[in-house]
C-alpha cells in the first residue's frame, strides 16, 4: 500500500511516501530523520497486518513540507537521509520541493 | 533623473518616487479590486503632493504580484530582484533578506552587490503571509497593531495545529472559547507563522545580516516571534513596506529595466540574469 | 455563530431502521461509530446486513456525540447498546468513542464500506468531508492498495464550500441546482486559497457578475482542484465518490466531466436493497466500514465479544 502523507494547497504537492508493502518495520528511517517526523508502529490502514510499519508522526502531517524542506528532497545532491537509511526503497518524496524550490 | 517605481501587492499599493537617488515623496493605498484604477490614481495623487506631473518622470518600474496592471511602466521586475537592489542600498551588510507581504512570503539570498543568489517562496496560500495574521486579527476582535502589543506581553507559548487560515480561525474561536488570554492566542499565532517562514528562510540559509522587509515587518509582535524562530537577530528598515517600490524605483534610475515576467515559479537563472 | 446561519451549510440529520431484520435472531451484532469534525455516523450490523444508522452533526464533545449517534440509531429499535458484540471508532474523533472496543482510521474503513455499498467493482474512493478529503485506490476485497489524505488546507474540503455558501448567503443543498441555472459556463475562480478567493467573489459580485455565474465558477474551481488531487493516485473505474461532497451535483458533475469518468451510480450493489428501498446514505460508509471490520475481526477470532447482555 502507498501510504502519501502530507497535503496539497495551492502552493504545491508536499507528501511523504511510505511503500508498506516494502516496509518491514525496521525503523532505520525513524532513527535518520532530523526533523523527527517518522515513527515505526501498526499499521492503522490494515487492521489484520502483523509487523509493524513506518508512518509520518500524525502530527507532522500538516507541517510535513516544513519539516521536510531543510533535507532538500529533489533539489539536493544527495537524496534525503530517510531514503538513504531505507535499504527496501520503502520511503520517498513528491515534487512539491523539487519544483518550488530547485533548479528543474 | 526622476524616477517613479510602483509596488502593486495583493492588499496594498506602494509608490516611491526618487530624484538623482534621493527619495523625494511616496504614498500608499489599498489596491481593491479595480487594480489598475488604484495605481493611477495613487500614482497621480503622489505626484501632486511632490508638485510635479506625469511627463516629469523618465522611468517607471513596477513590482509586486500585479505589477503588469502598471500599463505605463516601462518594465516589471520580479519582487526579488526589487528587494535585493533597495535592501543592499539600505544596509550593505545584509545577505538574507525576509519579505513577508499580504499575499506572499518569500526569503531571498543576496550578495554585496545585491545580486540574488537564492530565492524561495510560500505563494498561493494564506498560512505564510499576513492575511493569516489578518484574518486572526479580525477574530479576536482587535486591530493588528493591538495584536502585535498584545502578543509581546504574552509568556506562553501555545502551539497551533492548524496550518491553514481559514481552520486557524476556527482554532482561534475554540481558544477565545476556553477563555485563553488574549495576548497568548496572539503570540500563538505570530509563533505560528513564524514557524512557516522561518522554515522557507532556512532553505536560502541564513547568512547575517538578515534583514525583513514587507508590511508584516512592521508587527513587532511577528518580529520577536521571528527572530525567537531563527534564533539571530533580524534587521528592520524604516518603512519596511516601501522597501519594494524603493528597489523599483532603482531599478528605474540604474537604467536595468528588464522584460516582464511572464511566469511567476521560481527558476534561479532567471533571478541570476535579471540581476545582472 | 447564530443557528440559522449553520442551517446555510449544514446537511440534515437522519436515521432508519431496517424493518426486515429481527435482531435478535442475529448472531453477530457489531456497530462502526464514525466521528467526524461536522457530522457523526452510527451503523449498526446484524451478521453482516445493515440494520440500523443515524447521521447527526458532531457538538463541541466528541464522546457526547458518539453516544448520541449510537442512541439515535438505536431509536425505535428494541436493541440496546449492551447487546453489540463489538464496536469501533472511526473518524477524526475516533480516540473520543467511549462505547469502541477499538479504532480503525477512516481511510480503511471507507475502502472496505464503500466495498459493501458499491459492490466489488468499485476501485477509486473520494471522500469529502467537513475538514478532509481523502483519495483511496482500494482492491477487489476492499483493501486500501493507496491514499492520500489533506485535512491542512481547507480549499478541497467541505469547509471550502461552507465558507463560499455563508458568504453569499445560499444553502449548500442550492448551490449544485444553481450552479447549472447559467447560459455558459463561467471561467472557474482563479485562487486556490479559500482565503483569496474569497476576497475574488467579493470582487465578482461588486462587477455585478450574476450569482448563479459566480457559484458555477467556484463549483468548477472545487472540481478542479479535486481532479489534480486524484491525478496523483490515478483513477481506476469503478470510481465512487462519498462524503457530504457527493450530494452536490454542481460539483460531481463538473469533477465527472474532467476526468471524463462517471461516478457510481448512488445505489445499491445489494438488490434487494434496492427493492426494499433502504436509504441510500454516502455520509454513512465509513461508520459501515468500521461495522463490518468489527465483524471480520470476530469472525477471525482476533478479538472478542464484549457483548453485555
Amino acid at each position: 500500500m502507498l501510504a502519501n502523507y502530507g497535503f496539497k494547497d495551492g502552493s504545491g504537492d508536499w507528501f511523504l511516501v511510505i511503500d508498506t508493502d516494502k516496509c518491514d518495520g525496521c525503523g532505520k528511517c525513524e532513527a535518520a530523520c532530523p526533523a523527527n517526523v517518522l515513527e515505526v508502529g501498526p499499521d492503522e490502514y490494515d487492521p489484520f497486518r502483523e509487523e509493524p510499519v513506518a508512518k509520518v508522526r500524525e502530527e507532522e502531517r500538516k507541517k510535513i513540507r516544513y519539516s521536510c524542506a531543510s533535507c532538500r528532497p529533489g533539489y539536493g545532491e544527495e537524496p534525503t537521509p530517510c531514503v538513504i537509511a531505507c535499504e527496501s526503497g520503502a520511503i520517498y518524496h513528491s515534487e512539491g520541493w523539487k519544483f518550488l524550490y530547485g533548479k528543474q | 533623473m526622476l524616477v517613479a517605481g510602483i509596488d502593486v501587492g495583493g492588499k496594498n499599493v506602494h509608490i516611491v518616487l526618487m530624484k538623482d537617488g534621493t527619495m523625494l515623496e511616496k504614498g500608499a493605498a489599498p489596491t481593491g479590486i479595480k487594480k489598475a484604477e488604484a495605481v493611477e490614481q495613487l500614482y497621480d495623487k503622489v505626484l501632486r503632493q511632490a508638485g510635479l506631473k506625469r511627463e516629469d518622470v523618465e522611468h517607471v518600474v513596477a513590482t509586486g504580484s500585479s505589477g503588469r496592471r502598471v500599463t505605463f511602466a516601462q518594465g516589471v521586475i520580479p519582487e526579488a530582484a526589487a528587494d535585493a537592489r533597495a535592501v543592499v542600498r539600505l544596509i550593505p551588510s545584509a545577505r538574507t533578506i525576509i519579505d513577508v507581504g499580504a499575499e506572499e512570503g518569500r526569503a531571498i539570498k543576496i550578495n554585496s552587490e545585491g545580486r540574488v543568489l537564492d530565492f524561495a517562496i510560500n505563494e498561493k496560500c494564506a498560512a505564510g503571509t499576513g492575511t493569516f495574521v489578518d484574518t486572526m486579527a479580525r477574530a479576536l476582535e482587535i486591530t493588528v497593531e493591538e495584536m502585535a502589543k498584545a502578543s509581546l506581553q504574552s509568556t506562553q507559548s501555545i502551539p497551533m495545529n492548524a496550518q491553514c487560515a481559514v481552520f486557524g480561525e476556527s482554532e482561534v474561536v475554540s481558544l477565545i472559547h476556553a477563555k485563553t488570554p488574549k495576548h497568548d492566542i496572539a503570540r500563538a499565532v505570530h509563533d505560528a507563522i513564524a514557524g512557516r517562514i522561518g522554515s522557507v528562510a532556512r532553505i536560502v540559509g541564513l547568512e547575517k545580516d538578515v534583514v525583513m522587509i514587507g508590511g508584516v515587518a512592521k508587527n513587532t509582535g511577528f518580529v520577536e516571534s521571528l527572530k525567537r524562530e531563527l534564533a539571530t537577530d533580524v534587521l528592520i528598515p524604516d518603512e519596511p513596506d516601501f522597501v519594494g517600490a524603493l528597489g523599483a524605483a532603482v531599478a528605474a534610475e540604474t537604467g536595468v529595466i528588464e522584460e516582464k515576467v511572464e511566469t511567476r515559479v521560481v527558476e534561479r537563472q532567471d533571478y541570476e540574469e535579471s540581476s545582472n | 455563530m447564530a443557528e440559522e446561519v449553520r442551517e446555510f451549510w449544514r446537511w440534515p440529520e437522519s436515521h432508519w431502521a431496517n424493518p426486515d431484520i429481527d435482531w435478535k435472531q442475529g448472531k453477530i451484532i457489531t456497530s462502526g461509530v464514525d466521528v467526524g469534525s461536522v457530522s457523526t455516523q452510527a451503523v449498526i450490523m446484524v451478521d453482516g446486513e445493515l440494520y440500523a444508522f443515524s447521521s447527526t452533526r458532531t457538538g463541541s464533545d466528541s464522546p457526547d456525540s458518539a453516544l448520541k449517534g449510537l442512541s439515535i440509531a438505536l431509536e425505535g429499535t428494541s436493541m440496546t447498546a449492551d447487546n453489540i458484540d463489538y464496536c469501533i471508532g472511526t473518524g477524526y474523533g475516533r480516540v473520543n468513542v467511549p462505547m469502541a472496543q477499538q479504532t480503525i482510521t477512516e481511510i480503511a474503513c471507507h475502502a472496505r464500506g464503500a466495498n459493501f455499498v458499491y459492490g466489488s467493482a468499485v476501485r477509486t474512493v473520494m471522500d469529502m468531508g467537513g475538514q478532509d478529503c481523502k483519495a483511496i485506490r482500494c482492491d477487489e476485497r476492499g483493501k486500501v492498495i493507496k491514499f492520500m489524505m489533506n485535512d491542512k488546507c481547507a480549499a478541497g474540503t467541505g469547509r471550502g464550500m461552507e465558507v463560499f455558501a455563508d458568504l453569499i448567503g445560499v444553502p449548500v443543498w442550492e448551490i449544485g441546482p444553481r450552479s447549472f441555472q447559467v447560459e455558459k459556463e463561467p471561467p472557474m475562480i482563479s485562487s486556490t486559497c479559500v482565503v483569496f478567493a474569497k476576497s475574488e467573489v467579493v470582487g465578482l459580485l461588486e462587477e455585478g457578475e450574476p450569482e448563479n455565474d459566480i457559484i458555477a465558477a467556484y463549483c468548477a474551481a472545487m472540481a478542479h482542484r479535486i481532479v489534480e488531487l486524484l491525478n496523483r493516485l490515478g483513477v481506476e473505474k469503478e470510481f465512487a465518490i462519498t462524503g457530504g461532497i457527493a450530494k452536490n451535483e454542481g460539483v460531481v458533475k463538473r469533477l465527472e466531466k474532467e476526468i471524463d469518468v462517471k461516478t457510481m451510480e448512488k445505489v445499491w450493489h445489494n438488490p434487494e436493497y434496492n427493492s426494499r428501498n433502504y436509504p441510500f446514505d454516502t455520509q454513512i460508509i465509513g461508520a459501515l466500514g468500521a461495522a463490518l471490520f468489527a465483524m471480520a475481526l470476530l469472525e477471525r477470532g482476533r478479538v472478542k465479544s464484549a457483548r453485555k447482555a
